[in-house]
């Protein structure tokens, strides 16, 4: 049996050269689209630049490998983020030189991710709270046929309001699914104002642990400290993990950093333009 | 052969017993077949699935949406789950995951309500779904079937089983009368012409084709030649069987253990509007909640009985062209 090249094993310094790209197709894309939430795509960029260049089992010409690692981005709302990452790792489906076309009619980069525009995305996510079912659904599918695959569930700060997140925060450790690693992208802000103001998750970390999950708290935006993580949660057994990850909204742009006006606000072309020179 | 003699419709087994029975069989037949459910196993019948295959079952607890949303995770992974509830439960808890995580995102979802109906009794309208069909029709590229008895339910929960699609699967709580014997094939999408007739066509699903058949019988007594259809797939329509009775009887009364607004009949209505406009009159539950009661005393109190299905047929009649 063929036994596939599946680790690209980027280092640090080359991730957060990637990462840079990222940030720059976030802010672009969303400008021409006109409308689009960059403030939770920039905060996750790290995470999913880890993911997608280095942690997770995959392979771009092979999308549908039955043994691949999966992502779920069940805040579908940070779309760019995870279409800018997937063309940066090469996926035939999101093509690099159409990423300005988000948000258009016809653009295989819908508002939120829609797997019949990418069939290589894991899921079609948009309505929050929904992912971490889903994930614990190919976390059990995987066990069943004993496949090593691992299932990646990225949640909003936000998100985690929903109730059906605890109905899966609830099972996933009662079905002792060591395959399944939730992420919360805990940068404090949402659509109307701080999470804190709106209805806050705090202690985040605690409900988690309170749910028997194996729990890591780091700061997001550290590539060093997201892959640590990443490989911690890999040695975990009989139990889920969730990385509660602090994160800056807006990060790596100073005026959309820590702004709840970026949650879901385009920036204007002269915004762009200091955003690009702050990037560069 | 005399109505009488041909249907003796002498109580079976309930359709979700047929249900949880068929589900064991499809267990042993294909290892990737698995159940999700939300602690009501012992209701749905999945119980015997459980038994027999625990690796193969996964509890939700009381939590419908992680149970759809699971479901449909277990189809991404190339499973073929069945995720089983209250039809009132599954298709109103868990509507914005079937619509996301079933329909929208394509699964292979099979999705078994149970209790359908108010002819679960004495629990009353809270348990009580009488909107369901409704709903999984609004679910685009759902299959929605509704099953009359064992062999019909049976039958098609194996063709939901090898149809590759999300379906949703109605069944009831009370022992269903038996209308098939095991020769009749069952064809999602195909309707069944149970009796045939001339003068006005009565279509039904569920426990109503039961109540057709008797009512046919009360017909024929009056001269009335009344043909019987089971519409057992709401989702998509036998278009064809639906044009012919228009056409050739010219006058059609649909029946269904459901609310009027939103079932069978109005897309029955759609579909003849288009193809051969007639006559029309429905049998169905009118814009109200029922109340707990014995099976038999709730269908004639609300009027789902085949003195009802009869009565319909007659006033259809009055307005044929």
């Amino acid at each position: 049996m063929l036994e596939l090249d599946i680790h690209m094993s980027k280092s640090i310094e080359e991730l957060q050269e990637i990462g840079k790209r990222v940030r720059r197709d976030i802010v672009t894309m969303i400008t021409a689209a006109k409308s689009g939430h960059p403030g939770g795509s920039l905060s996750a960029v790290e995470i999913v630049t880890e993911l997608y260049f280095n942690t997770m089992r995959i392979d771009p010409a092979n999308p549908k490998w039955a043994d691949r690692d999966r992502f779920i981005l069940s805040k579908g709302h940070a779309a760019p983020v995870l279409y800018s990452v997937m063309a940066e790792r090469g996926y035939a489906d999101t093509p690099k030189d159409q990423l300005n076309t988000l948000r258009k009619l016809g653009s295989v980069y819908q508002g939120h991710p829609d797997m019949r525009f990418i069939p290589s995305l894991e899921a079609s996510t948009g309505s929050l709270g929904q992912g971490l079912s889903l994930g614990l659904g190919m976390a059990l599918g995987a066990r069943l046929d004993g496949r090593p695959s691992r299932i990646y569930v990225m949640l909003g700060d936000g998100e985690i309001q929903e109730g059906q997140v605890w109905e899966g925060a609830m099972a996933a450790p009662f079905h002792k699914v060591d395959n399944l690693v939730a992420i919360v992208d805990y940068n404090g802000i949402q659509l109307d104002g701080f999470v804190k103001d709106i209805m806050d998750v705090a202690p985040l970390a605690d409900k988690w642990r309170a749910f028997n999950w194996h729990v890591i708290e780091i700061n997001g935006n550290d590539p060093v400290a997201v892959r640590k993580a990443f490989e911690e949660a890999a040695t975990v057994k009989g139990k889920p993990t969730c990385i509660v990850a602090h994160t800056i909204k807006g990060k790596g742009v100073s005026f959309m950093e820590n702004n709840p006006k970026f949650h879901g606000v385009a920036p204007t072309q002269d915004e762009l333009k200091r955003a690009l020179q702050e990037l560069n | 052969m005399p109505l009488k003699t041909k249907f003796e419709l002498k109580p079976g087994p309930a359709t979700r017993e047929a249900f949880g029975r068929t589900l064991v069989e499809l267990g042993r037949e294909n290892k990737d077949v698995v159940v999700v459910d939300a602690d009501l196993s012992k209701s749905t019948m999945t119980t015997y699935f459980a038994k027999e295959f625990p690796d193969r079952f996964f509890s939700c607890g009381i939590a419908e949406a992680d149970m759809v949303g699971v479901g449909a995770g277990l189809a991404a992974s190339g499973k073929i789950p069945f995720v089983a509830s209250f039809s009132v439960f599954v298709m109103n808890k868990g509507f914005e995951q079937l619509r996301i995580g079933a329909a929208y995102g394509r699964s292979n979802l099979k999705v078994v309500g149970t209790h359908s109906g108010i002819s679960i009794g004495e629990d009353g309208p809270s348990q009580m779904s009488i909107e369901e069909i409704s709903l999984a029709c609004s679910l685009a590229g759902f299959v929605v079937i509704a099953p009359a008895d064992e062999a019909s339910t049976k039958a098609l929960v194996r063709a939901a089983a090898a149809y590759q699609g999300p379906v949703f699967i109605r069944t009831g709580r009370p022992k269903a009368p038996i209308i098939y014997n095991g020769d009749q094939k069952f064809e999602i999408g195909k309707a069944v012409g149970v009796v045939e007739g001339s003068d006005v066509t009565i279509m039904a699903n569920g426990l109503l084709v039961a109540q057709a058949i008797l009512a046919a019988e009360q017909l024929d007594a009056e001269g009335i030649s009344a043909r019987v259809l089971d519409l057992h797939t709401v989702k998509p329509l036998d278009r064809g069987a639906i044009g012919r009775a228009a056409t050739e009887t010219g006058a059609i009364v649909v029946a269904e253990e459901h609310l009027v607004d939103g079932g069978l009949g109005v897309r029955v209505a759609q579909a003849v509007a288009e193809i051969h406009p007639c006559a029309m009159e429905f049998v169905g539950i009118h814009d109200t909640y029922a109340e707990s009661g014995e099976t038999e005393e709730l269908l004639e109190k609300y009027g789902l009985v085949a003195r009802d299905v009869a009565a319909a047929a007659r006033k259809v009649l009055s307005r044929k062209r």
